[in-house]
């Protein structure tokens, strides 16, 4: 059997990876990290229903996801005049969803973790409120870090939503998780193996260019 | 800053992410809902090439059970679909969703197991009666148990044989995989199964653990028509929904089930398997062929 995945193909399935992978990192971060530093410092009705939910989502089923994304996107579905059904946009969706609740509840809890004398201290020399966040940000940042490094973790070899919602198209949706999957199901072990070891070298380059970040934000931006 | 507003602000953040996602909309590509052995087989990448240049398209290929690839054309998001299911396939027209069926291919089913066949099927005379001695000495029976087009058949098979399968029953093992997987769950752990001759062929260096032992050397060796597994192209019905490729759709049959494609689908896998994969069966490949 010739494998389904050789040489340019190779470089397109790692492009895609990242770039899907890359693009809803990025957007569950935009959302994530604020929506967990309101829930960290917000008390209002519900909150407490609401972390439920979002500890929940943590442990969402990726192939559940999948599922809904499918349902919403198909053209018998509520969003099916779009046409993102089985193209990189429905798998960034999906990846999406399935990182946010991780990044928010992991930034929540290390925003939560931070001292409470240096809410006191930052109010008492004049901070306002966004000097006061951002402030708190920067002290939490090696946990929002590990919030990002969480979702990714989550996302870069998911292969259940990944599958469904892309459709594991040549030249178009496949990534590596999902050209993993079906070079196993043609018996091409040692060829999937190679993959497995590719995705694992872009997770660790991935995680030292976070690991990076962590100590390269500056203590207290802005000043 | 009032704090609540951030995540409203993070929201056109988002959108813009999603757009820089979107792939730009090519004119012209034409979505296959199809089945793991077409796609797996390597005979798509042999001859899709030719109506991609032919036509200035691009077809996507999505390859799942035959099940999830009806499934798939029913809701309107696949142009057309090529599977192997003949009973669903009527159905499918039928019910509206699609058009027309046309005969594209066939190949047919074997039965494999141990090389030293526990249950002795390889003497008996039909696949019913192959399936009936392996209930009989309740020897491991991998079922594909996914809804595909083979398990479909599986289950006639079965039924022609007047027995009920149970995954109750410890011999019956009903995987809920594709054909790869459920070969080499059989070749490691010495069960019978029911697969297609192509997925077999083309995997059999990895499957040390399994022989033919029901279905001959080559279709033309095949002692039981039942095991004959044709396939089946039908375009989507347009009218269901809004966004089908129903002209390239519709070219994409015309050419599919054309002279000069039969004859590419009938040499593919020659050079390397000593025989075709699939064997042509259109009805201008008949015409030219009485």
């Amino acid at each position: 059997m010739v494998s389904q995945v050789e040489g340019s193909a190779l470089w397109e399935i790692i492009a895609l990876t990242i770039r899907v992978t890359g693009t809803a990192l990025a957007a569950s971060a935009v959302l994530g990290i604020p929506t967990g530093a309101f829930l960290a410092f917000t008390r209002f009705p519900g909150r407490r229903l609401l972390v439920a939910l979002v500890y929940t989502g943590m442990g969402l089923p990726p192939v559940v996801v999948g599922l809904v994304v499918y349902l919403l996107l198909s053209r018998s579905g509520p969003l099916g005049e779009l046409g993102w059904l089985f193209t990189p946009t429905a798998m960034t969706l999906a990846q999406t969803i399935i990182a946010l609740p991780l990044v928010i509840g992991l930034t929540m809890t290390s925003l939560e973790a931070v001292d409470p004398q240096l809410r006191l201290q930052l109010r008492s020399m004049g901070a306002d409120r966004r000097q006061e966040v951002t402030a708190l940000l920067s002290e939490a940042r090696a946990g929002v870090v590990a919030a990002v490094v969480a979702g990714f973790g989550g996302i870069i070899s998911e292969v259940g939503a990944a599958m469904l919602v892309g459709g594991n198209i040549a030249g178009r949706t496949r990534v590596l998780s999902t050209a993993i999957v079906l070079e196993t199901r043609m018996g091409e072990f040692q060829f999937a193996l190679v993959l497995g070891a590719l995705l694992l070298s872009l997770a660790f380059l991935v995680n030292i260019l976070l690991l990076r970040l962590q100590h390269r934000i500056p203590y207290w931006p802005g000043r | 800053m009032e704090k609540r507003w951030i995540p409203v602000l993070a929201i056109p953040g988002f959108l813009v992410a999603l757009l820089a996602a979107c792939q730009p909309a090519e004119p012209s590509v034409l979505r296959l809902a199809t089945t793991t052995s077409t796609a797996d087989s390597g005979l798509l990448d042999a001859i899709l090439p030719a109506f991609e240049e032919g036509y200035n398209a691009e077809v996507d290929v999505v390859a799942v059970g035959t099940g999830q690839a009806i499934e798939i054309g029913q809701n309107g998001d696949a142009d057309v679909i090529l599977v192997h299911a003949r009973s669903r396939e009527d159905a499918f027209v039928a019910d509206g969703y699609g058009l027309a069926r046309h005969d594209v291919m066939y190949n047919d089913f074997i039965l494999v197991g141990p090389p030293d066949d526990p249950a002795g099927i390889g003497a008996t005379g039909s696949a019913a009666d192959a399936l009936a001695a392996i209930a009989q000495a309740q020897a491991s029976f991998a079922s594909r148990g996914d809804d595909s087009g083979t398990h479909t058949k599986e289950l006639s098979i079965w039924q022609a044989a007047g027995i009920e399968p149970d995954p109750e029953q410890a011999w019956y093992l009903s995987l809920g995989q594709g054909m790869g997987e459920t070969l080499q769950f059989a070749s490691e752990s010495g069960a019978y199964t029911l697969a297609d001759r192509g997925t077999y062929l083309s995997q059999r260096d990895n499957l040390p653990g399994l022989a033919i032992l029901f279905g001959g050397d080559s279709i033309a060796e095949n002692p039981d028509r039942a095991l004959y597994n044709p396939y089946g192209v039908i375009p989507v019905n347009p009218d269901l929904h809004d966004g089908i490729q129903s002209e390239l759709a519709q070219q994409f049959v015309e050419w599919l089930t054309s002279l000069e494609t039969q004859e590419a689908i009938g040499e593919y896998g020659v050079d390397r398997f000593g025989q075709p994969l699939f064997y042509p069966d259109s009805e201008p490949y008949h015409q030219a062929h009485p």
